[in-house]
């Protein structure tokens, strides 16, 4: 006789289908795009530079992940590819590795894992990296190098204790004419203007996956209609971060650039497509994502402005990833039937 | 505001699976061997009037109410009472129940009963009357019918909701009695109205089912008390507080009941049940019931005798052996309970049996932590936080649930389970954190 198995089955009995794993994957298949476009950028130091960085993630889940097979549900990939594409493409190997150890431990296993970190790992990583290499993160090469891909960038194969070669040198020699700095950097020191077709055609100088505004809209669309993204903290976020850029473009164009330029430069896209949208650090309710994404905007611009860096949409999104639990607090949806007594 | 849809906020549409509503209603034979639970309904249980080896005849009353919040029962057919003890009940407590023997050459004619004249019957009369039928809540909950459309004291009731939304998945009973009994129906509802002193009726109708909105209608009276109403196909636009707000755009207070707002609300089978038995002067001894399911061989809408046992229901459909890779569902399901037994009877409150094989069920999904999609607070119709509530449950912070999230105001709907892509058992936390605070209340 066997013994009669007791089982819990309780209604509802049906579910939708959705899945951790099938979003996380449709995520990875999103940046996948992203990847391409830069490593066809930049050559073979961008793909040495993602591999890398998705490995040290995905080791660093390994390592301190729960029990079980937590590499299945996909997050460490994305949080490895996203971290790689904030990067620039010289970013010594090494170091990209450091980022990604630091992105999966601090920004996520210290926290209890997937669904408990309270910033965005990737972003984590990247800031770890800002302090910890200043030169580095923001040593810059031009993309479409001939000869790109048969030879790796100088400083790609860097080890810990050496001195990087000079990186300008070999951008020199690489591509005529190149300065060495963003159009971020090159608006708030040298008050140039980049025009607009060079972000949309990868011809900016950039992190790796940042440069094309166009491809990094395209594979959010794909998310965003499949369901797996919530687009309205995208719309917010670029929404306020034009509307600020335009306010301030009023107050004096010529000290400032438009919204366009606001929207186009640096790694705003990147930041509101796929950074911003991470759902374990974004608030859940409906309000909250609004004013979520409104900080985002807002605070990019004003870093970008009035801050000591360039860029500030690393920043933005953190200091957001912290409020979000507060967000949530103060934006609960109203209860249905929660009704105001009429006065009498 | 003049024009609004007729809907509710949130919600979710599951495939409806909706294949049976084309089949007419069936009879189903009788099962050799009935099961009848002295407590089909919610309230007191009925106290037997038979013994064991007494013969019963078909509609004759063989259980009476015990006080207001109960019902009585009647012999879904000829034969011979055998026993009244323990049976097995969907949700697995055994239960007191006579167990009926039929007799297989019977003609099984129903017992007259003594038509009252309705036309002449004060409120109240009709309410006992309905009480005397023994029907309760056909759409799942079971309530005693007349305490439903007795208003409570001070209240003053302007409109009486019929629900005939059945937004669960698979269900297509209630259509086919709208599409079938459609002057039963409204002849129920004319007796509601007295019973409740409501001036009018509006039956809230899923926008899939507009032939029954056109039916009913049709055959409505001509002062325009009852009409008929289609509303936006959207899970659970069949639950009382969102059709009362897809109809009249009124919203239940926290903690009130319907009536607050002026308003009732009945399922359409109970009404064609009240229009049918009440001015027979008969009682419940059967009901429409869909079964259905992918391996059902012969899926449809049956007339089933009260008492009969699953087991028997699901061979005559044609549900090869459902073994334990199978699961049979007692009502929708979204909200329906898992069978417990194959000996469990259809009583009263059974709107569906589905046989769902096991890779279809919400099973065996790899629980992850909540990664704060906020899709379940996309969907819930009551505009909780079912997110928060989850992570609370977590942590077994259930007064922080009941106090500061509302916890109180769900209703099981299921709409956060299904959707939750960490595949979280949200809605059995809520009922396990809802038990123990009525626990902790109660000291």
């Amino acid at each position: 006789m066997t013994t009669p198995r007791i089982e819990l089955r309780a209604a509802p009995h049906l579910v939708k289908g959705a899945s951790v794993e099938r979003i996380m994957f449709h995520v990875v298949l999103a940046l996948l795009p992203l990847c391409a476009f830069s490593v066809w950028q930049y050559g073979l130091s961008a793909l040495a530079l993602i591999v890398t960085v998705t490995a040290a993630c995905l080791g660093t889940e390994r390592l301190f992940g729960r029990a079980g097979n937590t590499l299945s549900d996909w997050s460490a990939t994305i949080t490895g590819l996203l971290l790689a594409l904030t990067l620039p493409p010289s970013f010594p190997l090494w170091m990209g590795a450091v980022a990604g150890f630091a992105a999966i431990a601090l920004g996520k296993a210290l926290f209890g894992g997937l669904g408990f970190n309270v910033l965005n790992p990737a972003l984590v990583g990247r800031a770890f990296v800002q302090a910890a290499f200043p030169v580095a993160i923001t040593t810059w090469v031009p993309a479409f190098a001939p000869g790109r891909f048969g030879e790796f960038i100088p400083t790609t194969f860097t080890t810990p204790l050496m001195t990087p070669p000079d990186i300008a040198v070999w951008a020199k020699h690489a591509l005529d004419g190149f300065t060495g700095a963003t159009p971020l950097a090159r608006w708030k020191f040298e008050t140039f203007f980049t025009p607009a077709q060079d972000f949309l055609t990868g011809a900016a100088t950039a992190s790796a996956g940042e440069t094309s505004a166009v491809l990094i809209l395209l594979c959010g669309l794909y998310l965003a209609l499949r369901g797996f993204m919530d687009w309205r903290i995208t719309a917010a976020v670029l929404v306020s971060a034009a509307l600020t850029a335009w306010g301030f473009q009023l107050y004096d164009a010529a000290r400032y650039p438009g919204p366009l330029f606001v929207l186009l430069s640096g790694g705003l896209m990147l930041g509101a497509v796929f950074m911003a949208t991470d759902m374990a650090t974004s608030p859940v309710t409906p309000r909250g994502v609004w004013i979520y994404g409104a900080i985002i905007g807002v605070l990019t611009v004003m870093i970008r402005y009035f801050g000591g860096l360039t860029e500030g949409v690393m920043y933005a999104i953190l200091i957001a990833n912290a409020l979000s639990p507060l967000i949530d607090q103060v934006t609960q949806p109203r209860v249905f039937g929660a009704v105001k007594e009429k006065k009498a | 505001m003049f024009w609004r849809k007729h809907t509710f906020a949130r919600g979710i549409h599951p495939e409806g699976h909706k294949s049976t509503a084309g089949m007419p209603i069936r009879r189903m034979p009788f099962a050799p061997r009935m099961i009848l639970p002295l407590a089909q309904h919610i309230g007191k249980p009925a106290v037997p009037l038979v013994r064991a080896g007494e013969e019963v005849v078909r509609g004759q009353p063989i259980a009476r109410a015990d006080g207001l919040m109960s019902l009585p029962l009647h012999a879904p057919a000829d034969g011979v009472v055998e026993s009244i003890e323990l049976k097995p009940s969907a949700r697995g407590p055994w239960v007191e129940s006579i167990v009926l023997r039929v007799y297989e050459a019977s003609t099984q004619e129903v017992r007259w009963g003594l038509p009252p004249d309705v036309d002449r019957l004060t409120p109240q009369e009709i309410a006992k009357a309905i009480q005397d039928a023994g029907i309760a809540g056909m759409g799942g909950a079971a309530f005693p019918a007349h305490v439903k459309l007795t208003p409570p004291k001070g209240a003053v009731i302007d409109t009486l909701i019929i629900n005939g939304a059945e937004c669960e998945p698979y269900l297509t009973c209630d259509h086919r009695v709208m599409l079938e009994y459609p002057q039963d129906v409204i002849r129920g509802i004319q007796l509601a109205l007295r019973a409740c002193g409501a001036p009018r009726a509006l039956i809230g109708i899923e926008d899939n089912k507009l032939d029954a909105v056109e039916m009913l209608n049709r055959h409505a009276p001509e002062d325009g008390s009852i009409r008929a109403q289609a509303v936006q196909t959207k899970y659970p636009q069949g639950a009382a507080e969102t059709l009362i707000y897809a109809l009249t755009g009124r919203e239940v207070p926290i903690g009130k009941r319907s009536s607050s707002v002026g308003v009732l609300m009945n399922n359409v089978q109970t009404m064609a049940y009240i229009g049918r038995l009440v001015p027979a002067g008969e009682g419940v001894i059967e009901r429409v019931v869909t079964v259905a399911g992918p391996d059902v061989e012969r899926p449809g809408n049956y007339l089933v005798p009260i008492g009969t046992p699953m087991r028997y229901l699901l061979e005559y459909a044609g549900a090869r052996s459902a073994t334990s890779e199978r699961q049979i569902i007692l009502g929708g399901p979204m909200m329906g309970e898992a069978v417990a037994s194959l000996d469990v009877p259809i009583v009263k409150g059974a709107s569906g049996v589905l046989v769902m094989p096991e890779q279809e069920l919400a099973r065996n999904h790899r629980i992850y932590p909540c990664i704060k999609c906020g899709e379940c607070v996309n969907v819930c119709p009551k505009g909780l936080n079912p997110s928060m509530l989850g992570m609370l449950a977590g942590r077994r912070e259930y007064e922080t649930m009941g106090e500061q999230y509302a916890l109180g105001e769900c209703f099981e709907c299921g709409c956060c389970s299904y959707v939750c892509p960490s595949h979280i058992p949200l809605v059995q936390q809520f009922r396990i954190a809802k038990g123990v605070l009525r626990e902790r209340a109660a000291g």
